[in-house]
């Protein structure tokens, strides 16, 4: 056991790989993506403004999960809480302007789905649903840790499952800034 | 600071954990059904691959008589087929449907869940010297999420429709269009939903797999002590978490086209006469994702094996793996290259010529390492004392049968070859032999030398034999002939070629084919009667460590319990493969080198 000192905990390990997976999987809708592009039938466009302030929201989330993690570690419960539930709404939120972005799309003649849709705009809700269910794992595992919390009758200080939470926190962050970067520069 | 803590805790849990060894009692359902242990999920795997094993077996046997004989009627298939059997004849939709799920379950569900499953959880805790795997819970998922995508396959065999039957890879636009076949409804959604379930199990075991070979191996283990079985489950779990999610992603834009009107996949169709509304996708988008990860795939399937042979070699060669840095760094090599030639499946898509070539280049450069893995395990039995048992005849067959089907390989690899070759009875013939019949007498070979750490009994040797004569003959008289029908221009995947001139020639030779497929179906059951009977009846094992092997799992008890030693976690202080040294029969890793031992 003593030898383990230096090393990982095995369980970050595992996040670690995991979230290699999820980049494959990105890479591969991605990649496919520009490819589509450079093939005749391409239709270029533009994201409604509203996915610009989704993106600042998941951005100030990424800070918050932080403070959140930093409390927890100097025991400040309260505040621990506070914030870990102002990520949580703020993972809400992120996700409803999503969806309302998808809307606005669609309203405005980019057709994602359905007759007479091009993959072009079918591409942007793939990948950004997708990314949403990624977000919504998150805020169901931040849940879990966040209840589990109250539920116990001793106090569980492990440190563990909130490091865990935030490292997928800040990658689900990260993950939607390029995509955002990705969708803006090749539309 | 925050790591400490960590540590901390798992350190106390685990000293909790190991005191309750002695009076903690178990139910049927924690110990059987929902274990945690590692030799029990070990054994689930191996257990629900065998049942699956046997289906997709028995597919190929029904899809062969009609292969053999096209014109036979018998009227017992329409007793238990009804009307997919109407008159006693296979229907084409049920030839289709047979082949596609033959296939799947095969290659998926057998040869990568119920082989990596079995050897990666038996073999890594043992070997590595480890309680157990670095997520019990993680690894119990896995094996449920197994479980689960197997009911949603099974439930497809029984709808109206029938399941999927558009092949293995399903293309699209056939699999993508509700209307264009009847496998192509809902069998195709079910199909999709149970392979959605399968990735997320490989990807958990895959993450714990991984995570414990790096993570939990005991004092003195280093990385180049390690058996090459760990190396080689260790490279297949990469490989599977790197091209796993890009095969989902590409399922999830199929999903899209099928039911949410889009056309990811779909441009310019007719379907009935009908003109489809759909424009701007492409079908072969598809292909180069399914192939990004259907050729790494086919080294999930093949490197546990490999790591399976060299050990049960060396072990029964008496002599240490020859070049076992060579090993590790061809393992590298071949799982690097994995991911670089996946277009070889696609040289008839109308790819540009010069990217065909570097594709061409890539592929051809995998003989390489395929090579020196070969050239090692015959140096491995040069001049060895070798112990002839059921075990070791496999590890045998398995480089036998590893080479008949690597060269034809180099025959697809070339662009200029492929064009004639591709989709004909050839590929058939070269992927069948390299990794369909090689896997499994990699999986045989493990199966009769773990058996005893499995089970504390033998398999009967004497139907080991048999097992082993009867699957070889049989295998290279099912396969060798369809290298020449594939030469001859017979393409694969059709219903009936007895109507076609160019294949009059193979009637009989179809026959001879098909006679051979169900006698190697039945020395298989042959052998599952051998597994379960030896579980209750085989020869007890009475010293734990009867092969006289080197690594860690002889270590521990006969039949070992949770947390696999006793005692502490013994300490390693050698390579796995002294076999033979200094006139000895084998040292093991245990042991503490001497002060005049000579240097391997
Ligand atoms: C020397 C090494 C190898 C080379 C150069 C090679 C090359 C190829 C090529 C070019 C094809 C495409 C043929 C076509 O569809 O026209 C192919 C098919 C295939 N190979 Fe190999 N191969 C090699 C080794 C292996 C190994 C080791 C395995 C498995 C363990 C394997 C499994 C397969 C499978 C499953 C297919 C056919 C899939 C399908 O179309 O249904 N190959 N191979
Ligand atoms: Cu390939």
């Amino acid at each position: 056991m003593t030898m383990q000192r230096k090393k990982i905990h095995p369980y970050k390990f595992s996040l670690w790989l995991g979230l290699a997976g999820i980049i494959m999987m990105f890479a591969g809708l991605t990649s496919a993506y520009i490819v589509k592009r450079s093939q005749p039938g391409w239709q270029s466009f533009t994201l409604p403004t509203i996915f610009i302030y989704s993106t600042l929201v998941i951005l100030v989330s990424s800070v918050t999960v932080q403070v959140a993690l930093k409390a927890f570690r100097e025991r400040l419960m309260s505040k621990y809480r506070l914030f870990f539930a102002i990520t949580a709404a703020l993972g809400l939120i992120f996700i409803s302007m999503q969806i309302i972005g998808f809307y606005q799309f669609q309203a405005s003649g980019k057709k994602m789905i359905g007759l007479g849709s091009n993959p072009a705009y079918s591409f942007v809700l793939a990948i950004a649903g997708l990314h949403i269910v990624h977000i919504l794992g998150g805020l169901i595992a931040l849940a879990i840790v966040f209840f589990k919390a109250f539920g116990r009758k001793t106090r569980n200080y492990d440190v563990v499952p909130v490091e865990l939470i935030a490292t997928y926190w800040h990658f689900v962050d990260i993950l939607w800034v390029y995509l955002f970067v990705f969708f803006s520069l090749l539309h | 600071m925050s790591n400490e803590a960590v540590i901390q805790h798992g350190t106390v849990s685990h000293e909790v954990h190991e005191h309750h060894e002695g009076h903690h009692h178990e139910t049927f359902i924690s110990k059987y059904v929902f274990s945690q242990d590692h030799k029990m999920i070990a054994k689930q795997f191996l257990i629900t691959g065998m049942v699956w094993a046997v289906i997709g077996g028995l597919m190929s046997v029904l899809f062969r008589i009609q292969l053999g004989y096209p014109d036979a009627h018998l009227p017992w298939l329409e007793d238990i087929f009804g009307h997919w059997a109407k008159d006693g004849k296979i229907q084409p939709e049920f030839y289709y449907a047979l082949g596609t799920m033959h296939g799947t379950i095969l290659v998926f569900f057998v040869l990568t869940a119920g082989l990596s499953g079995t050897f990666a959880n038996l073999l890594i805790p043992f070997q590595v010297g480890a309680r157990d795997m670095a997520s019990p819970f993680m690894n119990m998922l896995s094996y449920w999420f197994f479980v689960l995508a197997s009911i949603v396959m099974l439930a497809s065999l029984f709808i109206q429709t029938g399941p999927a039957s558009g092949g293995w890879t399903v293309y699209p636009p056939l699999s993508a269009l509700g209307d264009a076949s009847q496998g192509s409804k809902l069998g195709m959604d079910l199909w999709l939903i149970s392979m959605a379930l399968f990735v997320v199990s490989q990807l958990l075991g895959g993450l714990n797999y991984v995570s414990t070979i790096l993570n939990m191996r005991t004092k003195g283990m280093t990385m180049t002590r390690l058996p090459l079985t760990v190396w080689a489950i260790l490279f297949t779990a990469i490989l599977g978490i790197l091209s796993f999610p890009v095969l989902f992603s590409g399922f999830i834009l199929l999903l899209f086209d099928r039911h949410l009107g889009t056309s990811f996949y779909l441009s310019d169709i007719v379907l009935s006469g009908k003109i489809l509304p759909n424009e701007g996708g492409s079908p072969i988008l598809y292909q180069h994702l399914f192939w990004f990860l259907g050729h790494p795939e086919v080294y999930i399937i093949i490197l546990p094996t490999m790591g399976l042979v060299s050990e049960v070699m060396s072990i029964n060669a008496r002599k240490p793996i020859f070049g076992y840095m060579a090993m590790i760094a061809s393992m590298f090599a071949i799982a690097l290259l994995a991911f670089l030639v996946w277009a070889h499946h696609m040289f008839v898509t109308g790819m540009n010529p010069f990217l065909g070539s570097v594709f061409v280049l890539l592929t051809l450069l995998i003989a390489v390492p395929s090579a020196i893995k070969v050239f090692n395990w015959l140096t491995t039995l040069w001049k060895g004392n070798i112990r002839f048992n059921p075990g070791m005849l496999f590890c045998i067959g398995f480089v036998s049968m590893f080479i008949s089907g690597g060269l034809t390989g180099i025959f697809l690899g070339n662009s200029t070859l492929d064009i004639h070759l591709h989709d004909t009875y050839f590929v058939i013939a070269h992927f069948h032999i390299v990794m369909g019949v090689s896997a499994f007498m990699g999986m045989f070979a493990g199966i009769y030398h773990w058996f005893p750490k499995m089970y504390g009994r033998y398999m009967n040797n004497t139907l080991g034999y048999i097992h082993f004569w009867v699957t070889l003959v049989c295998a290279y008289v099912i396969f060798w002939p369809m290298h020449y029908e594939g030469f001859a221009g017979m393409p694969r995947r059709y219903y009936d070629y007895s109507n076609w001139e160019s294949f009059k020639q193979f009637v009989e030779l179809n026959k001879v084919i098909s006679f051979a497929a169900i006698l190697s179906f039945l020395v298989q059951l042959m052998f599952i009667f051998n597994f379960i009977y030896s579980i209750f009846k085989g020869r007890r094992v009475t010293s734990k460590n009867p092969w006289g092997a080197t690594t860690l799992e002889w270590t521990t008890p006969i039949r070992p319990g949770h947390g696999n030693w006793p005692g502490e976690i013994p300490e390693v202080h050698r390579w796995a493969y002294d076999y033979g040294k200094d006139g000895m029969d084998f040292i093991d890793q245990t042991t503490p080198v001497g002060k005049d031992e000579s240097k391997h």
